[in-house]
């Protein structure tokens, strides 16, 4: 090598548009907000779906009902801890509790792929049914479809639900004000890990079962103990990291979390360790955040730690200006540093 | 959980920030190599910590951003063959080639699959015997072992439907070209810990002597990383360049005697284009000679059109560490990791895209000092 070697200093790449849909548009992250917004609020946007809440919340015949949907295209259809069944009726009947509703009535629509096997689907059926029954909802109209073999994935199900919001408060990211505490209902991750370890075929020292969990009593209790709740989000794709992101964006909040605070499981993290993810933005199905009063937060910390599926909970931080809509994670070391969204996921597909 | 909590215990860290503070009397340039590395110092805000004299400066340690554009450019045409299931780590999905990534080839119908070991690439190539299997075989020294198994399993295994894309590279020559240029700026190394894993610390004793630079192998941890960081600067201010070891619990001297000698069986080293940086001699492995049968860049054709890179990203001036990634008019407005102008924003090891998910801003007001 000469002493006077010269370097040549560019590497850059055209920017691209998205002429197609991308794997990542589905990730709960940065592209998919660029997706609804350009194509779906551009398409048919409207006051109520300008909310970008996990369901509408409509005044009808002087009731408030909350109403969502959510597609559930899991891979593999059986995990530990759960199935595409309990997650098509957990994951919709979160949604409306993160309403401040309580949840009523679901349907459940079916594409299944022609080949799929009679006992596959009546496994997930009974699942469904027992996961209904545990959040205290009914499975009142359905569809089926079926379509060619390969056109499909064994089973796909999207489910609706309708609810009944029976609390004054309005519920929502718009509502959460400065010194309100951030309480996690329990450990992070476990879904997402226990998804991928299952598909991967990767084996750990213990089984991580997912997370999936209604939470619909949770919220129901703290709502009936006069709770001022002021936000509610369940963490899904994107994990804590992206539900709060959302949060401070769409109010314009500045969060601090800190992570010393935030449970994660020891089998999580290793597995997070191994696989290069960061636990902080990966799923669950049976987790959720609540911004609530500092005045409310030790007792919804009581309440939320008596129920089973609570019983991790912890505050976790606490909002802490208006404007800037940033969040920060004070590190284990005592360092600030910024939570963003990504851009797409971690994991392909969790839900 | 153990073996990691000791290595980000916040008391050592800044019991160690101390040490380096006290230890400091004149300004320092020093330079992680790796990418892992500079996501460390970035996510838990390690330069924060040092004293104003330190500047880390981040190297081109990031195998995802030296990968020249005509190789990404190469899998693409490959990938989009419609006997080829292209096999790859995650990370290269997203990267930009010259009108296209992976990802976008997926979407278009392409086989494009995503693997943990490119073992099972091979794997797939025994499943599918009507199916033409590419590995993209990307990395520095750690992934050289696995990847050579790979090709050396095909070959005992009789595998004709298995080749491998080869964009290896090497960092001590790297480190070479860095110490060499008129503009470098670089006082101190440190080198990277899972690199000195695989081929030990001998190739850095020349270096170090010749460029009078100490080089101090470190971990990927905070605590490894300002026990580094500390090593050096004490190195600096004594006026010594000597090799140290600061990975002790994974690097020893010689290194990995069964990897380096499967590396040479079915590697051998030569010219290679960095991203960002040029041709750099000796930097590169390619399949020696006994194995060139599993070189997918001569199994397919080619249209041979000549990759252009457009001037408009700094990376260059970034993968050198002449620029900060936050000193680029395009970062964080033109270039994101959704719309990225360079590599160094595409990869989690990238500098720029450890900035724009750590911070947006330069590091000054808010010294935790």
């Amino acid at each position: 090598m000469t002493a006077d070697m010269e370097f040549t200093l560019t590497c850059p790449a055209p920017s691209r548009d998205h002429s197609r849909v991308l794997l990542a548009h589905g990730g709960g992250g940065r592209l998919m907000g660029q997706l609804i917004s350009s194509v779906f609020m551009a398409g048919y946007g409207n006051p109520l779906l300008e909310n970008r809440h996990d369901g509408a919340v409509l005044d009808v015949g002087g009731a408030r009902l909350a109403f969502t949907t959510d597609s559930y295209v899991v891979q593999p259809l059986f995990f530990p801890g759960g199935d595409i069944g309990t997650l098509a009726v957990n994951g919709t009947v979160n949604d409306l509790a993160m309403c401040g509703a309580r949840p009523l009535y679901l349907s459940a629509g079916f594409i299944l792929e022609e080949g799929l096997e009679m006992e596959t689907l009546r496994r997930v059926v009974e699942s469904m049914r027992a996961a209904a029954e545990a959040a205290g909802v009914e499975l009142v109209t359905g569809d089926t479809k079926v379509v060619d073999h390969g056109k499909g994935d064994g089973i796909f199900v999207n489910t609706a639900g309708i609810g009944v919001v029976e609390t004054d408060l309005t519920i929502g990211p718009m509502s959460a004000r400065p010194g309100d505490a951030v309480l996690v209902s329990g450990d992070i991750g476990r879904h997402g890990i226990a998804i991928m370890a299952q598909r991967e075929g990767l084996e750990f020292e213990t089984t991580i079962e997912s997370d999936c969990a209604p939470v619909n009593h949770m919220v129901g209790d703290l709502l009936a103990a006069g709770i001022e709740v002021h936000c509610l989000r369940d963490l899904t794709r994107g994990g804590l990291a992206s539900a709060v992101v959302e949060i401070a964006e769409t109010a314009g909040l500045s969060i601090r979390l800190d992570e010393s605070a935030i449970p994660v499981r020891e089998d999580v993290r290793g597995a997070c360790e191994i696989l290069g993810f960061d636990p902080l933005y990966v799923a669950n199905e049976g987790r959720f955040v609540a911004f609530v009063p500092e005045a409310d937060a030790g007792r919804a910390l009581v309440i939320m730690r008596g129920h089973a599926d609570g019983a991790g909970t912890n505050r976790i931080g606490i909002v802490t200006d208006v404007g800037a809509g940033q969040v920060t994670l004070r590190t284990q070391i005592g360092v600030d540093r910024i939570i963003d969204l990504l851009s797409g996921e971690q994991l392909p597909r969790i839900c | 959980m153990r073996f990691i909590d000791e290595y980000r215990d916040a008391e050592a860290v800044h019991n160690y920030a101390r040490a380096i503070r006290e230890l400091t009397t004149r300004p320092w340039n020093i330079m992680e190599i790796c990418g892992g590395q500079t996501h460390s110092i970035v996510k838990y805000g390690l330069d924060e910590l040092l004293p104003s004299e330190i500047t880390l400066i981040h190297g081109p340690g990031c195998p995802v951003c030296v990968t020249p554009i005509h190789m990404i450019d190469r899998a693409i045409e490959i990938a989009q063959r419609p006997e080829v299931i292209f096999c790859s780590f995650g990370d290269m999905l997203r990267v930009p080639g010259t009108s296209l990534d992976l990802l976008r080839v997926k979407a278009a119908g392409g086989d494009v699959r995503i693997v943990y070991s490119p073992l099972d690439a091979v794997k797939l190539a025994e499943a599918h015997p009507e199916r033409e299997v590419v590995f993209f075989a990307v990395g520095f020294e750690t992934t050289a072992p696995a990847n050579a198994m790979a090709v050396f399993q095909a070959k005992r295994l009789g595998l004709r439907n298995f080749s491998m894309l080869v964009s290896h590279v090497l960092v001590p020559p790297a480190m070479e070209a860095i110490l060499s240029s008129p503009n470098n700026r670089v006082q101190g190394f440190l080198a990277a810990g899972h690199v000195c894993t695989i081929v030990g610390t001998a190739e850095y004793q020349p270096l170090a002597r010749r460029f009078h630079t100490p080089i101090v192998v470190t971990g990927f941890e905070p605590v490894d990383i300002l026990q580094g960081v500390y090593l050096c600067v004490k190195q600096l201010e004594e006026g010594r360049a000597d090799v140290e070891n600061q990975y002790a619990r994974s690097v020893r001297a010689e290194g990995n005697r069964e990897a380096v000698r499967i590396v040479e069986e079915v590697f051998r080293v030569g010219p290679r284009k960095w991203r960002g940086i040029g041709e750099i001699p000796q930097s590169g492995l390619a399949l020696a000679e006994a194995y060139a049968d599993f070189d997918a860049d001569t199994r397919f054709p080619t249209d041979g059109c000549d990759a252009e890179e457009p001037a408009e990203c700094i990376s260059g001036l970034v993968l050198q560490g002449v620029k900060k990634p936050h000193e680029c008019p395009a970062f964080g407005t033109r270039c994101t990791p959704e719309n990225p102008l360079g590599a160094p924003m595409v990869s989690t090891e990238g500098a720029c895209a450890a900035y724009y998910r750590y911070r947006r801003q330069p590091v000054g007001a808010g010294r935790a000092r």
